[in-house]
Order: C-alpha cells, then sequence, then structure tokens
C-alpha cells in the first residue's frame, strides 16, 4: 500500500442492493490495489464485476449501500469525497468506457460536441484549441478521417467506431486511470483485437493504469497483466496473467475447461461444478498488493 | 438433406441497397453438422432465415431431399425444419408458461397427446417437471435456451437451424448446452446447420464449416482443415489468429476484407 506505485487501493468493499425480498450483495468485502498496469476483473454474469467498478467511480444508483475501509486514489481518500469533489475525479483523473457506444452517446449532439465537453469541462481553453485537440485526439484512436468523423451524430457511426469515439472521450482529460467495462464485447473478434490494440498503446505511453472488466477469461489472460477472478460477489483469486493456466483453484479450472477449443475433440466439453464452500471461505484469501 | 444454391438476397433500393447475401452454395449430408461462420454482417444469419422461411424476398433454389421449397412454406416443412434463435430472453413470449409455449406447436400440427409429448420433451432437455408452469422471467438463460430447444425437438424435426444458440450465455452455461445439443443430435439423428461467430463453438459442433464475409462465401472447409490450418485464404487465417486470443503484433497485420 505504501508503494508510491500504487494508483488505488480497495479494501473490504462490499456493495449491497437492498430489494423486497432481502439484500443483495453484490460484492461481498473484496480488497485489492493496482499501479501503472493492466488489470483485468473477470467473472460470469452476476459476479459483482461491474458493480465494482462502478462503486470506485460511485456511479451506482442512490439505493445502493457502498461499504469500504478503503478506497483510495493516489492517497486520496474517495470515500470522504462529496459528490461534488467526486465530479472532478470521474473523468479527470478515473474514467470509464461502457459496453455499448450506442447507449454511452449523446444520440443528438454531434460527436465532437461530446468530445470537446468532455475536454471543457475539466479544463479552461477557447473552444479553437479544444477542437484541435478532439481532432487529435481522434486520430489517436486511429479513425482514419477525424475532421469528417467530428461532424457526425452518434447513429452514423459502426459500433467499432463508436467504442473508438467512446475511449477518446475517456482519454482526453487524460485520467491516470481507466476503467473500460465490457469495452469491446459486442464487436467482432478483429475489431475487438485492433481497439485492445489501441487501449494498450495509449495506456503504455502515458503511464496510466486500467481495469479491464470482461467475462472472456481467455481474452483478458493474454491482454492484461494480473487477473482478479470473481464469484458471487467474492473474489476467488488474484493471478499473474501468465500464470493464469497453472491456476490450481477449482473454479478457474472450472472455467477455463469448459471453454471449446480449435484443436480439441468434439467429445463432451466438462461441466462447471459449482461448490457452495466459494462462497463461505473459512479463511478469506485476500492478496493486496503485487 | 438440404441445398441450397446461387441464393441471394437483396435488402432495400436506390443508395440504400444491401446486397447481404450474394451467391452462396452449399449442401449439407443427413446427419451431418454444418457450421456458418462470419463477423456481423457477412449474411450468416440470413441465410439461415432464408431456409427457415423468415424471409421470402431471396432469389435463388433451397432444396430439402430433392425437393425445391417455394417461398410459401407448407406445414410438414415447418415440422421438419425447426429453428433455435439467438436470445432466449427474446424468443419466449413472456406471458405464456413454458407448459403453453411447447404445446402451441402441438397444437398447430394436431399431433395431440400433448401433455406426454411436453413432458417427455422437457426431460430430455434436462428440465425438470418442476419447470413446466413457470414462464420465462423465472427461468435462467441457459434454462430458456434448453425450453427453445424444447420447442424445436417437440415436433420431432430432421433439421435444426441453430443461429448463435450460446452467445448470450456464460461460458459454464454454453459448455451444458453444446453438450445437450451434441447429445440430441446422437439420439435423433438430426441435421445441424448452426450459425455462429465463434471459431472455437463452430470448430467444436461442426463437420464442414463455411466462412462468410459481406455476404459471400469466402471458403467451405472441414473441421480437419481448419484444426490443421489447410485453407486458401487470408481471411479465414485472420479470423484463426483473432481468435486466439490478444497479440500486439499481429494485430498490426489485419487487414480489411
Amino acid at each position: 500500500m505504501n508503494d508510491p506505485e500504487t494508483l488505488l487501493t480497495v479494501h473490504n468493499l462490499s456493495v449491497v442492493f437492498p430489494s423486497l425480498k432481502g439484500d443483495v450483495q453484490a460484492v461481498n468485502n473484496i480488497s485489492f490495489s493496482l499501479g501503472k498496469e493492466k488489470i483485468g476483473i473477470v467473472g460470469e454474469s452476476g459476479s459483482g464485476k461491474s458493480v465494482t467498478g462502478r462503486a470506485i467511480l460511485r456511479l451506482l444508483p442512490p439505493y445502493a449501500r457502498i461499504q469500504a475501509d478503503t478506497i483510495s486514489y493516489k492517497d486520496k481518500n474517495l470515500l470522504s469525497f462529496s459528490e461534488k469533489e467526486m465530479r472532478r475525479i470521474r473523468g479527470m483523473e478515473i474514467s470509464m468506457v461502457m459496453q455499448d457506444p450506442k447507449y454511452s452517446l449523446n444520440p443528438v449532439r454531434t460527436v465532437g460536441e461530446q468530445i470537446i465537453e468532455a475536454y471543457a469541462i475539466h479544463r479552461k481553453v477557447s473552444k479553437r484549441e479544444a477542437k484541435q485537440r478532439a481532432i487529435a485526439m481522434l486520430e489517436a484512436v486511429r479513425i482514419r478521417n477525424p475532421q469528417q468523423v467530428y461532424k457526425l451524430y452518434p447513429h452514423e457511426v459502426s459500433g467499432g467506431m463508436g467504442q473508438r469515439i467512446m475511449i477518446a472521450m475517456m482519454l482526453i482529460p487524460e485520467p491516470s486511470l481507466l476503467i473500460a467495462d465490457e469495452p469491446t464485447s459486442a464487436l467482432d473478434v478483429t475489431v475487438q483485437l485492433q481497439i485492445l490494440a489501441i487501449l494498450d498503446d495509449l495506456v503504455t505511453r502515458r503511464g496510466m493504469g486500467l481495469i479491464f472488466i470482461s467475462h472472456d477469461l481467455e481474452l483478458v489472460a493474454s491482454f492484461c497483466d494480473r487477473i482478479i477472478i470473481m464469484y458471487g460477489g467474492r473474489i476467488m483469486e488474484i493471478v499473474d496473467a501468465d500464470r493464469l493456466h497453472m491456476s490450481g483453484h477449482p473454479y478457474t479450472r472450472g472455467l477455463l475447461n469448459c471453454l471449446p477449443k480449435i484443436a480439441g475433440t468434439q467429445e463432451k466439453l466438462p461441466t462447471l461444478v459449482r461448490e457452495e464452500s466459494w462462497l463461505h471461505p473459512a479463511t478469506p484469501t485476500i492478496s493486496i498488493g503485487n | 438433406m438440404l441445398r441450397v444454391k446461387d441464393l441471394n438476397v437483396i435488402f432495400g433500393h436506390g443508395s440504400a441497397r444491401n446486397h447481404a447475401v450474394k451467391n452462396v452454395s452449399f449442401s449439407v449430408n443427413r446427419g451431418e453438422r454444418f457450421g456458418l461462420v462470419g463477423e456481423s454482417g457477412s449474411g450468416k444469419s440470413t441465410v439461415l432465415n432464408c431456409i427457415s422461411g423468415l424471409l421470402d424476398n431471396w432469389q435463388g433454389t433451397i432444396e430439402i431431399d430433392g425437393q425445391p421449397l417455394s417461398r410459401k412454406r407448407t406445414l410438414s416443412f415447418c415440422r421438419n425444419v425447426q429453428m433455435v434463435f439467438q436470445d432466449p430472453y427474446g424468443s419466449l413470449h413472456p406471458r405464456h408458461t413454458i407448459d403453453r409455449t411447447l404445446k402451441e406447436p402441438v397444437a398447430i400440427h394436431k399431433l395431440g397427446d400433448g401433455n406426454r409429448r411436453v413432458q417427455q420433451v422437457l426431460e430430455e432437455v434436462g428440465l425438470g417437471p418442476q419447470f413446466r408452469y413457470r414462464y420465462p422471467h423465472q427461468l435462467s438463460g441457459g434454462q430458456r435456451q434448453r425450453v427453445a430447444i424444447a420447442r424445436a425437438l417437440i415436433l420431432e424435426p430432421e433439421i435444426i437451424l441453430l443461429d448463435e444458440p450460446t452467445s448470450a450465455l456464460d461460458v459454464s452455461i454454453q459448455a451444458e448446452v453444446l453438450n445437450l445439443l451434441a447429445d440430441i443430435r446422437q439420439k435423433r439423428n438430426l441435421t445441424y446447420v448452426l450459425v455462429s461467430h465463434d471459431l472455437a463453438v463452430v470448430s467444436h459442433m461442426c463437420d464442414t464449416i463455411s466462412v462468410m464475409n459481406r455476404g459471400e462465401t469466402v471458403e467451405i472447409i472441414s473441421r480437419k482443415q481448419l484444426q490443421e490450418s489447410d485453407f486458401s485464404h487470408h481471411y479465414t487465417r485472420q479470423l484463426l489468429v483473432a481468435s486466439k486470443g490478444y497479440d500486439r503484433a499481429a494485430i498490426d497485420l489485419f487487414q480489411d476484407f
């Protein structure tokens, strides 16, 4: 935790959604920290991976109860921040890319206007300078004709292009940490990889931290440095990406084994047998830091 | 069993004209598992919709057992060819119980003996009798997809068209559904036409694989050829590389096709 490189530390985070049928514990006592690295959060639907990402930025509905011992970003305690102070963190320091550009972009404003807004909210700049920055940013996410795309409306761009625009918008205030919640799941495989390459290059060049939330274990293993594997709101384990295939945790093994493989036989796929004990660890396996 | 020859589909007119399927031909033998793989917009689902009769603005020939199909499908065709859709949340009627959903095709085809058929088919797809009078919202995604498969099976078809049957499901549930589909095929000697964007799923399920791009068939290869990288088109190779995960160096070599 005292490592100067540490960007974000989360300690004992829990998120509870109250409901008529009793409380739903979406995230249960999880702890992790990250520095300038790519960390993946992997899990099935309902494992709490997206809620974790949103809880860090406090982007959950007001009735959600977020509890934690620590959520600290660059030694600042985010838990003590007011909503107004949080707004200065969002975008400027920590920003988030959501899954579907169709729902994240404003349909009645041009791409350019929206990117400029993301920049101008945090910095006092002239309109002309903001426009130049926006076009430079569109170029950085490898859009070939940035001048033209700048003037388009969201419905006029493809899914892959939309996601690039989202990334441009999220990176233009120059945050130190990017949370990407399934940023490429709605896209074709080749487009998906091209967008990840853009993210990878920008993150490496600017020395940012990246939290990459995904359901695709193999993709995360090939893309990230470390992987947090979640199930039922708990962290099953935190492994280095290159050691994933040596993991001994039954849940991780189960997830890896049930994937069909191109080189495999056509015999029955092993199915995942869930164990109740995963959700009630006798000794919580919490690892902090690298 | 199933033969498609020179299939063409054009949507829209003038500047909005979209030639979605271009001269697609293939044939599937009885008991074979045929896969159509491609990225979005490649026309793979459109081909399936033409075969099933959901689209009628196609040109070309579609034959089943040597009999060419017309635009309008007969009742016996519908009994023989059934389809399972991608989204189990959208393909089941939200206000019908599972029992009612499954009995509807039985009634349409006047097969009779509905109770026994429903009971039998639910058992076959691995859903217990307790699910019979539930509504779709009371089931998980995997269970709903089992109901969709049961609805296709209840008419005892010979051909099943599968349109991305597992892409809305978690990998652990995907494995269960793929195992179920493999078991049923073996037991009933079914013919499958499977559409997917996932090369690994197609390779796991199919004998023959047609790679599609922008409405055209790039090539038709066997599963063995795919595994041994014995194919001629660069597009297929790129798909194969992309399915192996993130590799920074390989991505710079990607081309647009």
